[in-house]
């Protein structure tokens, strides 16, 4: 897969409200053990590193999550390896520039715990890891904003995959802004600086999107309803 | 009021809207969807809303079907069972018949699929259609709604030879796909929200199971609803019923399944499930005919626990109507099941009789968590297994096919 030219960080003039639909493929890559799963890694389409980081997010799920993606949760519940799932678990995609410097991360991190401990070489996981990777359509819904405290009352109407293109996705898309809303609220200069500090430091791994759609809803209350028309 | 406004009533407009937007690119392009029977079966039930649906989103959506004599569908019916696994080869003359009936098919239908933009063939019985269809202008797409986990392989590599060349195919898990040189979707199964099996009952409707089948309403009810099928373990769900019996002696089972039927295995399964009752006049086996849907609707949200204690289950549809009722399952920990019941949320995962006797007395002793599992299930059926996620699966995967399965695809 050709990696996402990650744009350059110009706030746009308009806000373009645009929503996302996602479907999954199989790589016909199944693993059963720590040395499989590093090997599959290692030669599976790197959209399969984004859809097992990113793509649970867009499916219920309903205690905290435990890890911040799949490979953590297959290592430490079916593999029963519960220190090599802290250190995958650990992994941030954000502190890599590209999705196949993650890839690598992930192969060194299986590779450091092979060479530690003999026994998870023939450990073999109650459930195998099925490799999966997606497509994504992005289309636009024609909406536009112009004013920062129109957002108040986008925010809670937003679609679950909307947030997630807007707020997941383009951690993957941008230079530097985590997601659409703080980049957009740049042209304003420092007007809505401590609102793009807040939303910056949104950790969006560990709930759901609705709950994400929530908590981004009280944020521009806070923010902006008082300057909402 | 159309259909679509009929679905955004119980789905959310949300989610309509949503499909009408992935659909603006698709619009006015001429899709067919060819299986091999209009009536009876999962496929054509979904396929009866499905191509309605994509109507109103403006598209040009088709069903069409094939037709075949009694060798072809011994032909089919042989690949169905070879594909789950059961090692019979299929006779040189039941092939024969099968290649025979898709040339005639295809004299047919050769016209409207070969102008087609997008053909879906729906599992093996028209799977040749590909190959006979050689001025094919559209993407056609091969649905397989089987597990084919474990295939025979001499049949999965005779019926792989017809399928390989389609621009994708689509199976309903992971696991259940094989070696393709082309994309291999995974879109879910789902249910009709709408249908008779799945529609919104009146109090007096779902009360008249009780007298009906003589349950006593004021009494405890689990149920299961299956086929007398020994991977649906219906044993293990009187053992399980007995053990909770000792603690919660009102209990009562209702084991709903389909009729007689000339499968000697189910009728030796039927057997062996009515000897295990022993005579319990709390244990009440109903053979219902194939279409008593609204039976089975009632019993379903008449029963406050719904088990699927299978031992081995393709997706498990019968979980996942269940949860759409409000109700708490619990399920065999294998197959499908794994996606719908979330332990401690939607229900409890449980590998033994013992397993599912302690859930049942838990939930049974536990009248608000029972509720309030019942609705977290029905929440999470809305929102991953109706049939207006299945339709936006199908419309992103034809949008992809257009983009060359590019990995992202931005419109407008």
């Amino acid at each position: 897969m050709a990696e996402t030219a990650v744009v350059a960080d110009d706030p746009p003039e308009e806000f373009a409200v645009k929503d996302c639909a996602l479907v999954a493929i199989a790589t016909g890559r199944k693993a059963l053990t720590a040395q499989e799963l590093r090997d599959h890694l290692l030669a599976v389409e790197v959209s399969s590193v984004y859809h097992h980081f990113w793509g649970g997010l867009l499916h219920a799920h309903f205690e905290e999550r435990e890890f911040n993606n799949d490979f953590a949760a297959w290592v430490k519940h079916g593999l029963h390896d519960a220190i090599l799932a802290e250190r995958l678990a650990m992994l941030d995609p954000t502190d890599y520039p590209d999705l196949e410097e993650l890839r690598r991360e992930l192969v060194d991190l299986i590779d450091a715990r092979l060479d530690e401990t003999e026994s998870l070489h023939w450990t073999r996981a109650s459930q195998q890891f099925e490799l999966t990777r997606s497509q994504i359509v992005i289309f636009d819904t024609g909406n536009r904003l112009r004013e920062a405290r129109e957002l108040v009352d986008l925010i809670p109407n937003l679609s679950a995959s909307s947030i997630f293109y807007h707020f997941i996705d383009a951690r993957r898309r941008l230079a530097e802004h985590g997601n659409d809303f703080s980049l957009w609220l740049l042209r304003f200069g420092d007007e809505y600086a401590d609102l793009r500090v807040e939303l910056d430091g949104v950790d969006p791994y560990f709930g759901n999107l609705s709950e994400l759609r929530d908590q981004l809803t009280a944020m521009m209350h806070r923010h902006l309803a008082e300057t909402a028309p | 009021m159309s259909m679509l406004d009929e679905y955004a009533k119980v789905a959310g407009r949300d989610v309509i809207e949503h499909l009408r937007q992935l659909a603006e690119p698709l619009r006015g392009m001429k899709l067919v969807h060819v299986n091999s029977t209009r009536l009876g079966g999962g496929v054509a039930e979904i396929l009866d809303k499905l191509v309605p649906l994509t109507r109103e989103l403006g598209l040009d959506a088709h069903w069409e079907t094939i037709s075949g004599e009694g060798e072809f569908f011994d032909c089919t019916k042989a690949m169905h069972n070879a594909l789950q696994g059961n090692r019979v080869d299929i006779p040189p003359h039941l092939l024969a018949a099968y290649e025979t009936t898709n040339r005639a098919n295809a004299e047919q239908l050769r016209a409207t699929l070969e102008e087609a933009d997008f053909v879906f063939i729906h599992d093996p019985q028209p799977a040749p259609l590909y190959a006979l269809c050689p001025n094919r202008r559209g993407k056609w797409v091969w649905r397989c709604h089987i597990d084919a986990s474990h295939p025979h392989r001499p049949v999965w590599r005779y019926l792989r030879n017809w399928v390989k060349d389609y621009d994708a195919s689509v199976f309903s898990l992971p696991a259940f796909a094989q070696s393709l040189p082309h994309p291999q979707y995974i879109v879910s199964p789902s249910i009709d929200p709408l249908s008779e099996k799945n529609m919104a009952l009146g109090d007096d409707e779902v009360a008249s199971v009780y007298e009906r089948f003589e349950l006593d309403p004021s009494r405890p009810l689990v149920l299961q609803v299956s086929r007398f099928d020994r991977f649906k373990d219906p044993i293990g769900v009187i053992q399980a019923y007995k053990l909770a019996k000792k603690f919660v002696p009102a209990l009562q089972l209702v084991l709903a399944g389909g009729g007689a039927t000339d499968d000697p295995e189910g009728e030796a399964v039927l057997s062996e499930v009515r000897a295990a009752a022993e005579q319990d006049s709390d244990i009440h086996i109903l053979l219902l005919p194939s279409d008593a849907h609204r039976t089975i609707n009632a019993l379903q949200r008449a029963a406050p626990i719904v088990l699927q204690k299978s031992l081995r289950e393709g997706f498990g549809l019968t979980v996942t109507e269940a949860m759409w009722k409000g109700k708490a399952v619990i399920g065999g920990d294998v197959g499908g099941i794994r996606l719908q019941v979330i332990n401690h949320h939607t229900g409890f995962l449980v590998n033994t009789p013992e397993g599912a006797a302690l859930r049942i007395r838990y939930l049974l002793h536990q009248p608000d968590k029972l509720a309030e599992m019942g609705e977290k299930a029905r929440g999470f059926v809305r929102d991953n297994f109706l049939i207006t996620r299945h339709l936006r699966e199908y419309l992103t995967l034809m949008v992809a096919l257009l983009h060359d399965a590019a990995d992202r695809i931005e419109l407008g």
